[in-house]
């Protein structure tokens, strides 16, 4: 498969009245052409912000990419003009949002919404761009698509908003479509189709689809490969069979262990991770999972874990014992 | 299950419609909105019953009904023998001490300008229990019950996280000693993390304290873990309801094993294996449900020449196990 972004050591920051807050802190991997990449990790561990580095949506001040490089398609997109980002930015590279009532203007139908984003970028003239339009929201499944281009976001359900996001996203066939937790404020029924239109749409566009959620089941049914995230950090990263049943990350481990699941026996008491995430203002040196994790040595307190391999070269882990915990000695 | 067992709480025919008015002078009512429209069913002293549903089902209308934070339209909500729709003044506030409820989002159902201890203790001042000093023993002991510092009394909730906020709100619900605790979607805000601390909190008091929960939630993997029984809505009805397994092992209603089957399973082989069932559609607006059978619209075994015709009654198909479906025995 040929590399389509490859991101090394990501940095972002936030300059705010109560301190440096350490959201991103040091991410490095790549995603392939056509791949599905899940991530994932609960508030706060930065999933968001680094998807808004490497769109540099990140507003400055109080943020600042402080170093790393994001290549897409052959440019860093950290070090090109404001001009050529906006090009890439909803063309070969676009968003889908957690809430779409939010992320559309409310005062423009959907139809206008769509039709500024295809003249913009494709050049394309009124009537060419209405039809493509009509074709877009019809392949999400908009049903009679032609007569709600005059619609307004409120005239539309959450799942159908949803919906119109991601045929927004689509219009320009990006490459790399980064969907930031596209079904958390969705019910299951909902969620399910929406799940299912982005697979369906994944593998008949061909593009790569980064998934971000906080929802481990959603992972475990849409993605290829998986990166954990915790405190800015990469915690674990391979594919979801080696990331969910060879699971190697203490905090990964305890993240499966508080969730209770339709095909266990429901009298288990649930093994929650104690004490709460950290605090990304005072990020102190060492492993950012030290206080909570059950298996902390001396080490870990001084010293921060890399993100290395495991048993297999995909497989990697940034724990100082994960062989120890893998065999059961620690 | 159940049979043999108390009953604490008996709901017959709950029904709670709100108006939607027009005109901004003279205000006139143009519909309803049949949030709950027939809800029955019993709480055994003890148990846990799971309410689950998506938005717009009733759930959380069904919990404030019985507490009567809402006024209920229909029906009756008859608690350890009394009927609590019926009652007034000082006979309701009796009874209230003994019913609690734990809210959806910590942060915006604690006051702001009250430090945790006079939340948590607001319930014993108000029903004027003991002097000042033995309400500050509580207060603390509750506290400690719910796993927070004693000595974090006189902080105010914004210093706190969302999930010791929770705890603020559990310990707060417990103030009076209730047998009854509805838990409106005491999770759903929290990380996932989190959550995991909370129900297993709320486990250990139900053991500890031999409350009785109404567990109202969305999600569906959290509600079996912790219900004995548990109960579906669809629309302000109540489409299924049975013990914990045989709902998952044996789920008779179409919309129930649409919804178990929408979940996702954080195993990837096991995600492979299934089969999924995606309903098309929306959930119809509340204010003009569907006539017949309310779930016929989005319904992937429907019949047309009888669903949309006739309004299924919830029937006790199996021994404990009921459903409101006309073809239900074909699932059996």
């Amino acid at each position: 498969m040929n590399e389509l972004l490859r991101i090394k050591d990501l940095q972002t920051r936030f300059y705010t009245r109560d301190g440096v807050v350490h959201a991103v802190n040091g991410v490095s991997y790549s995603i392939d052409e056509g791949e599905i990449l899940g991530v994932v990790g609960e508030s706060g561990c930065g999933k968001s912000v680094h998807a808004l580095s490497i769109m540099r949506l990140i507003p400055d001040p109080p943020g600042k990419i402080e170093r790393g490089e994001v290549w897409f398609d052959g440019q860093d997109l950290l070090t090109v003009s404001d001009e050529e980002i906006r090009k890439v930015r909803g063309g070969r590279l676009a968003m889908v949002f957690q809430d779409p009532m939010s992320s559309l203007n409310p005062a423009m139908t959907i139809g206008f919404q769509i039709v500024e984003a295809l003249t913009l970028h494709l050049g394309m003239n009124n009537k060419q761009a209405e039809a493509r339009t009509t074709d877009l929201l019809t392949m999400v499944g908009i049903p009679d698509a032609k007569n709600r281009l005059e619609d307004y976001p409120h005239q539309f359900s959450g799942g159908m908003r949803q919906r119109v996001m991601i045929a927004m996203g689509l219009s320009c066939d990006p490459k790399l479509l980064i969907a930031d937790e596209p079904t958390t404020a969705l019910d299951v029924t909902i969620q399910a189709q929406i799940v299912d239109l982005i697979k369906r749409l994944q593998a008949e566009l061909g593009m790569a689809v980064m998934w971000i959620t906080h929802d481990l089941g959603v992972v475990a049914d849409v993605a290829e490969r998986v990166n954990v995230m915790y405190a800015g950090y990469i915690v674990e990263r391979g594919t979801v069979r080696d990331v969910f049943k060879r699971t190697r990350h203490p905090y990964t481990i305890g993240l499966l262990g508080s969730l209770p699941r339709l095909d266990e026996d429901p009298g288990t008491e649930l093994s929650a991770i104690p004490g709460l995430p950290p605090d990304l203002i005072d990020l102190r040196p060492g492993c950012p999972f030290a206080v909570r994790c059950t298996y902390v040595v001396e080490q870990c307190w001084n010293e921060t874990p890399p993100l290395e391999p495991t048993e297999s070269e995909r497989h990697t882990v940034a724990c100082w014992r994960w062989e120890e915990i893998a065999q059961g000695v620690a | 299950m159940g049979d043999g067992r108390e009953i604490l709480a008996q709901v017959r025919g709950l029904v709670k419609h709100f108006p939607i008015s027009r005109g901004t002078i003279i205000k006139r009512v143009v519909g309803q909105i049949r949030a709950v429209d027939g809800v029955s069913f019993d709480l055994y002293r003890g148990e846990t019953l799971g309410l689950v549903g998506e938005t717009g089902s009733g759930k959380t209308t069904v919990g404030r009904t019985m507490l009567r934070l809402y006024e209920a339209t229909e029906g009756e909500v008859i608690f350890d023998g009394v009927d609590l729709m019926s009652l007034k003044g000082k006979e309701l506030d009796r009874m209230r001490r003994r019913i609690s409820m734990i809210f959806q989002d910590p942060f915006a159902s604690l006051n702001p300008r009250m430090t945790i201890g006079s939340i948590v203790g607001e319930p014993l001042l108000v029903h004027e229990v003991g002097n000042k000093k033995e309400r500050q023993a509580r207060v603390r002991q509750l506290l400690e019950q719910v796993g927070l510092n004693p000595n974090f009394i006189n902080r105010y909730p914004h210093e706190f996280s969302g999930g010791q906020q929770q705890r603020i709100g559990i310990a707060r619900a417990l103030a009076l000693d209730p047998e009854l605790v509805i838990c409106d979607e005491p999770i759903s805000s929290l990380d996932v993390s989190i959550q995991a601390q909370i129900v297993n909190l709320l486990e250990r008091l139900q053991d500890e304290l031999g409350l009785t929960y109404l567990f109202i939630a969305h999600d569906l993997s959290m509600v079996r873990h912790i219900s004995d029984r548990i109960a579906v809505m669809y629309l302000g009805k109540i489409v299924e309801l049975a013990d914990r397994d045989s709902i998952y092992s044996n789920p008779l209603h179409p919309y129930t094993q649409a919804l178990m089957s929408a979940v996702p399973v954080p195993d990837p082989d096991l995600q492979e294996a299934r089969v999924r069932i995606i309903l098309e559609g929306d959930i119809p607006s509340p204010a003009s449900p569907p006539e017949g059978c309310n779930f016929h619209t989005r319904c992937p075994v429907v019949r047309l020449d009888h669903c949309p015709l006739a309004e299924p009654e919830l029937r006790e198909l199996q021994p404990g196990h009921w459903v409101a479906c006309h073809y239900a025995e074909d699932f059996q």
